[in-house]
């Protein structure tokens, strides 16, 4: 049969731009596959990592959104079993009017359930709640042997945990079990809290720790007494009850790439000035809903359309406590002077609930996160010196967000890699993968 | 009189219930609490597809695997669901396949295949569920047929053949029995991004099947005979169907 000229399937970032054939899954005993495919094989969720984690160079990308089934739901529990490639915007839609919400969730709601499992995703939440594996009860996890391994903390424990934060290399998870968290209000009771440096930061991360979510957003261009400022929000579930009403379509799709000047050094300056000039006051509190609250960026689908053809680059690192604040306040500095703004730079504490996940990225620490626009000869060559830093102060970097690591730096972040790739489908592979392990 | 979108039919009876398009438009109706007799010819499909409807809303569902073309066992199927709902608000007959018009041009049992599963399964389905709404003086029987069925391209003639059959048979069946209060509504969709279509190279013109269901359910609220989905397509067929047998037969469609 004639290839399949489907439109290219692209990571987040839109970068790097590479070509698979794409198997959609429409059923869990569609895997294996009835036909042959090009080799080597790689699930693919929403596509929200981004870099090339759910990419491939030549191969066959499976297509998971079809298995979007819910299968089970324990309204007194908030157990929730549903198919790998049901979304987390489509258990909100089923849950919150039901009284549940997610147990984790990243800044957006568009990822399935398999691309949350095989990254480990973490949240706002993570200094209480951990990653999102760490809410995951159990796992169909399918070889392309044909074997069905049901997977649990107590039931092949190792094949849990290798795929958990797995980046898709075990096998194709087919259906998962999660336990959500009840809520009465679809209201966050919100506070602001301007900062200025990093110690400021950190005090605030201290001082809040009993809220369950928290977060801060960096301004990534001011320098000299505005180095490190930003806003430090804090956030938790309403207790007063309130009709569960689900929530209203995104309002805008971003429909046409705009030009790579459209974001350049004076438009993300502006930015980050208006934004944090935003709140006037030190100090606001606000009761919001958890729409803005999480997914800001949700209101506009294709955000990522704004960097141009070229795409985006993410950098996301977390510095452990023994490797001290020096770390960060350096990469802070790195980024300033390199001139290569960045639009959205969030800052956070991790926790020391443990990952469940072999390969998971969070550990205690402070984490960093930002965009940059890919302009080759610059933002490559700052990326390498993040990365560096990093390592020099015990930290590692996130596949879910990286297309530039090394070997060598991946492998240092990472050092029970070779453990994993025991646990690797001898079918599956991944650009990611054979990028960081020359293979 | 026109019926409003919560007046929804409540008591469903789906055949192809593992299509893509019928799912999305079982769903929509589960979330409301309607109660299901979903037939289809794989158990492990059905299964999941029953538990999504459960956990959706579902008052009950009951699953029956049977392959449509067997079309000596539809009577005894077809009461059964009607004794199991108690009375049948909606028959939505969904299954088809799309067949290889390359081997139906060589191979006339490929083409009999299809027209089996595509015109012969409905018609035997389609026979029993007539006489049985006119009997109650309600209900609605909705049918997925396809645009394919408006007009004959040596691209899918034969499938075409089978959907064209099919509006055909509907048309006459409405004439009757529409008089006794049943709707009865041949759906025409466009192209829909489902298993079906999985291997063809997919454009701008392809619908998500929820999309499809809206539209679907839409036309069965306002009680409609015939419906296009999405809406455009009565446009594009029309303009095909105008085009003159002369050229038409030149072209490459
Ligand atoms: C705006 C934005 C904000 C984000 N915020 C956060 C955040 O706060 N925290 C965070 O941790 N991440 C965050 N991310 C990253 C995102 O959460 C992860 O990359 C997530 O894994 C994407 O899921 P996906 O469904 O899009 O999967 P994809 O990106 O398509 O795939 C991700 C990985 O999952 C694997 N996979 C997918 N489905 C299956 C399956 N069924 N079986 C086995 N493997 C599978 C793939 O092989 C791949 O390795 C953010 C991303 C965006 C775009
Ligand atoms: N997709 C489109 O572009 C499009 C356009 C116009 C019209 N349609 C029509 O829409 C309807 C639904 O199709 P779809 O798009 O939703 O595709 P689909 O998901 O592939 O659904 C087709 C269904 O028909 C079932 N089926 C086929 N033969 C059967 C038999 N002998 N007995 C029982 N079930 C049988 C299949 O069952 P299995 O899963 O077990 O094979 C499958 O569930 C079809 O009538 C199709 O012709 C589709």
């Amino acid at each position: 049969m004639a290839r399949n000229p489907r439109p290219r399937f692209e990571s987040w970032g839109r970068y790097p731009k590479l070509y698979a054939d794409v198997v959609p899954l429409s059923w869990a005993s569609d895997f294996p596959l009835k036909r042959p495919t090009p080799a080597p094989l790689l699930p693919v969720g929403a596509g929200r990592s981004y870099g090339d984690v759910c990419l491939l160079d030549g191969g066959t990308l499976l297509a998971t959104r079809g298995l979007d089934r819910l299968l089970q739901f324990d309204p007194l529990t908030g157990v929730l079993r549903c198919e790998a490639g049901v979304t987390l915007a489509e258990i909100l839609d089923f849950a919150v009017p039901r009284g549940f919400f997610l147990p984790v969730t990243p800044g957006t709601k568009y990822v399935t359930v398999g691309g949350a499992i095989a990254n480990d995703i973490h949240g706002k939440n993570h200094h209480v709640a951990g990653t999102f594996g760490n809410h995951v009860i159990q796992f169909e996890l399918v070889r392309s042997d044909g074997h069905h391994l049901l997977c649990s903390a107590e039931r092949n424990s190792d094949w849990f945990s290798a795929t958990i934060g797995g980046m898709g290399l075990t096998g194709l998870i087919t259906w998962a079990e999660i336990r959500l968290r009840p809520i009465v209000s679809r209201k966050i009771k919100y506070q602001g809290d301007k900062f200025v440096g990093i110690e400021e930061f950190v005090a605030l991360s201290r001082s809040s720790a009993n809220s369950e979510y928290t977060v801060a957003w960096i301004d990534c261009v001011a320098t000299g007494k505005n180095f490190a400022r930003g806003i430090f929000m804090a956030g938790d579930h309403s207790e007063i009850a309130e009709p569960l009403v689900p929530s209203s379509e995104p309002w805008l799709t971003l429909p046409i790439d705009l030009p790579e000047f459209a974001l350049n050094r004076l438009s993300i300056a502006a930015f980050n000035t208006l934004y944090y000039s935003k709140q006037q006051a030190k100090q606001k509190r606000a009761l919001v809903d958890y729409e803005p609250f999480f997914y800001p960026l949700d209101q506009v689908l294709h955000w990522n359309r704004m960097y141009g053809k070229s795409g985006l680059l993410q950098f996301q690192c977390v510095i452990p406590w023994e490797g001290d604040q020096q770390g960060i306040t350096q990469i802070l500095k790195a980024i300033t002077s390199s001139g290569l703004a960045s639009f959205l730079a969030v800052i956070k504490v991790f926790g020391d609930v443990p990952s469940p996940g072999l390969m998971s990225f969070p550990k205690p620490g402070i984490t960093l996160a930002l965009d940059f626009p890919i302009r080759e000869e610059v933002s490559f060559d700052l990326l390498d010196r993040l990365a560096n830093i990093t390592l020099d102060h015990g930290g590692r970097m996130y596949p879910a967000k990286d297309a530039r690591m090394t070997a060598a730096q991946f492998q240092a972040f990472y050092p029970q890699w070779r453990e994993f790739s025991r646990y690797i489908d001898p079918a599956f592979g991944s650009a990611f993968w054979k990028r960081v392990t020359n293979g | 009189m026109a019926k409003s979108q919560s007046d929804l039919p409540s008591r469903v009876l789906a055949l192809g219930a593992t299509s893509a398009i019928a799912i999305a438009v079982l769903r929509q109706l589960a979330v409301k609490g309607a109660s299901f007799y979903l037939v289809a010819r794989n158990g492990e499909k059905i299964d999941t597809v029953a538990a999504d409807l459960r956990v959706r809303g579902a008052s009950a569902v009951h699953t029956r695997v049977l392959d449509l073309d067997n079309t000596a066992l539809h009577p005894q199927m077809l009461a059964d669901s009607a004794a199991a709902l108690g009375t049948i608000d909606l028959a939505l007959i969904a299954h088809g396949v799309l067949g290889e018009q390359a081997d139906a041009q060589t191979d006339y049992s490929h083409a009999e295949a299809v027209l089996r599963t595509n015109l012969l399964s409905p018609v035997s389905l389609i026979t029993w569920l007539a006489n049985y709404f006119e009997a109650a003086h309600k209900g609605t029987l909705a049918v997925i047929s396809s645009v394919a069925g408006d007009r004959g391209r040596k691209s899918n003639y034969v499938y075409g053949a089978s959907k064209g059959g099919l509006n055909v048979f509907l048309d006459g069946v409405r004439n009757r029995i529409d008089r006794s209060g049943v709707q009865v509504l041949t759906i025409k969709p466009g192209f829909v991004s489902t298993p079906m279509t999985a291997h063809l190279p997919q454009n701008a013109l392809f619908a998500h099947p929820n999309a499809i269901a809206d539209g679907i359910l839409k036309a069965i609220a306002k009680r409609k005979d015939v419906v296009y989905v999405p809406a455009f397509w009565g446009l594009i067929m029309f303009v095909v169907r105008s085009v003159p047998g002369s050229i038409f037969k030149k072209m490459n469609m």
